[in-house]
């Protein structure tokens, strides 16, 4: 697990545990988030990944019975995301996330970019324009909707909106973007659309990313974690995982012998 | 067992046609009668009341000679109690389902005041007009007044509004609801920009539906004791005795559609039978068109929220 020529650490799983009531669904999980690269969690179904990708903007504080043990550090701050002290909404102010299946509000275009602005307070109409252009362009998308932003979201494609909720996130500059499994309800070229997207990103943006699908792992991700049964069974650098495995069930996940 | 030929193969789909048939004229046959008592209701009105259908018969009071009664001060009323009755009932409800949607915690309390509002909507009419007798005629002192009874109205319904709330807001997906929560809002941010608009509709259905059946009642109306002979108009704002204010009209004494007409039907003369199967059709074209205009938003609205 040990790295050596590592970039800056953006975040930090120490000893995870996570509970969905009774049920440990995360179990002592450590891990480092490098900054501005992007993380892949690879997994067979119900490993375990996306409830770690789900706390670290507290989603699960949404429900109740939900436990969390254990810290996520975020740096530079050195901030417990986890603490019962530290708002969930602070954390999901800093913390972006991209959600399976597109989920654009039933607004137009500009409304469903501008509203993370506008939970911040911020209404003046000229800095949600630019603010909404400039998310638009960042999420590769600005040329298809720049004639339509008062359109409702719903008339645009799949890939496409899902680009509308990358750039949704993006509005409000987040120092962490999760994406979870961002691309299982999209067709291949939408798909390679969000990928170039991913790689673009991660210039201005730390990535944490859960896919089923591990060419996508192997070909946008810098490190990868194979999690199993909820724990983290190996992390380290993509091309190392992918054609080294150092754990046999690593392996045997990747080899496609297993999952 | 053997394969089925060709023609045990057609036996069998026959006999499950026939069943089919059976069922689609059974269908058919008790759809009709659901149908047909309602077009008979409507068509003995009318044809009963045909000879009330003038422009009088809107403007007049009530009158000792039936050819000369009208339903004025009903209808106007109805409309007074109405709009009473959706002021305090739509809020209150909708806050309520609000509250217990996105706020309130899943125990055991909540699940008692949940099974209670189910238990609200099936007590009887005359008992909400019994309580709203002590409570609001004698213990605030709003006296038989259009304030009065669109209060008890409003009671009555709140739980038909609480419950359509509750069940709009379910239909809206979680995934809008942890969208908005993602980017950093507050439950009210959530509530206010997400969860009022997209339920509205569904929200809007049961507010028609709730006074849509307000506008019928009759016992606690009559059991707040409201007048069933009234030849005059609640005061028009700033028109009444000074200081006159705006809403001077909600202490009014008042009457409503279906006293009016239970009062015509009580009378001995038959020329005041009339009088009721031409003021029964009125109230139901005023039910009817409610809920054409709750279909008709409904409609418009929906168009918009995909998900």
């Amino acid at each position: 697990m040990q790295i050596h020529d590592n970039p800056a650490l953006k975040a930090e799983a120490r000893n995870l545990n996570f509970y969905y009531g009774e049920a440990k669904a995360l179990k002592g999980i450590n891990m480092p988030i490098y900054d501005k690269k992007v993380t892949a969690l690879i997994g067979p179904s119900g490993c375990g990944k996306s409830t770690y990708l789900r706390s670290f903007n507290r989603m699960h504080d949404l429900y109740p019975g939900n436990r969390y043990e254990g810290e996520i550090r975020f740096f530079p701050d050195n901030t417990n995301l986890l603490s019962p002290e530290v708002d969930p909404i602070e954390v999901r102010m800093r913390v972006g996330m991209v959600f399976q299946k597109p989920n654009p509000f039933p607004k137009s275009i500009f409304e469903n970019v501008a509203y993370g602005l506008r939970v911040r307070g911020e209404n003046n109409k000229r800095v949600l324009d630019d603010k909404v252009e400039s998310a638009l362009r960042g999420a590769a998308i600005w040329e298809e909707v720049k004639d339509r932003l008062n359109e409702l979201a719903s008339n645009l494609s799949g890939g496409q909106q899902q680009r509308l909720c990358i750039a949704r996130a993006l509005a409000t500059d987040p120092e962490l973007l999760l994406f979870d499994e961002p691309t299982s309800a999209l067709d291949p070229i939408a798909t390679a659309a969000i990928e170039e997207l991913v790689h673009e990103l991660k210039k201005r943006v730390t990535i944490l990313i859960v896919t089923h699908n591990m060419q996508q792992a192997a070909r946008v991700s810098d490190y990868t974690a194979y999690m199993f049964l909820g724990e983290m069974i190996e992390f380290g650098k993509t091309d190392e995982i992918f054609i080294k495995p150092k754990d046999k069930r690593t392996e045997d996940y990747i080899t496609g012998r297993m999952g | 067992m053997q394969p089925l030929t060709n023609e045990q193969i057609r036996a069998v789909i026959a006999r499950g046609k026939l069943k089919d048939t059976i069922f689609k004229g059974l269908g058919l046959f008790c759809l009709s009668i659901a149908l047909l008592v309602i077009v008979a209701l409507i068509a003995d009105m009318v044809i009963k009341g045909s000879d009330r259908f003038t422009l009088d018969f809107f403007l007049n009071f009530a009158s000792r000679r039936a050819t000369q009664a009208g339903i004025l001060s009903a209808w106007v009323g109805s409309l007074l109690v109405m709009l009473v009755t959706a002021l305090a009932a739509v809020p209150l409800g909708v806050a309520a389902g609000l509250y217990l949607e996105e706020y309130a915690k899943r125990n055991w309390l909540t699940h008692v005041i949940e099974v209670n509002i189910s238990n609200l909507a099936a007590v009887p009419s005359i008992v909400y007009g019994l309580l709203a007798l002590g409570i609001f005629v004698y213990k605030f002192g709003f006296g038989q007044s259009i304030l009065s009874a669109g209060l008890t109205l409003a009671l009555l319904i709140l739980p038909i509004i609480i419950v359509a709330t509750r069940e709009a807001i379910r239909a809206i997906p979680a995934m809008i609801r942890e969208g908005s929560m993602a980017v950093g809002a507050t439950r009210w941010q959530t509530c206010r920009y997400h969860i009022i608009p997209y339920a509205m509709p569904g929200i809007l259905t049961g507010v028609i539906i709730g006074l849509a059946r307000a506008i019928g009642e009759t016992a606690p109306i009559i059991t707040i004791g409201a007048l069933t002979f009234i030849a005059f108009l609640p005061p028009v704002p700033f028109t009444g005795e000074p200081p006159a204010g705006l809403f001077d009209w909600v202490m009014s004494p008042f009457t409503v559609m279906p006293i009016q007409i239970f009062n015509w039907t009580s009378r001995p003369d038959p020329a005041f039978e009339v009088n009721a199967a031409a003021a029964g059709f009125v109230l139901m074209v005023m039910v009817l068109s409610m809920n054409a205009v709750a279909i008709y938003l409904r409609y418009k609205m929906r168009k918009n929220i995909k998900w």
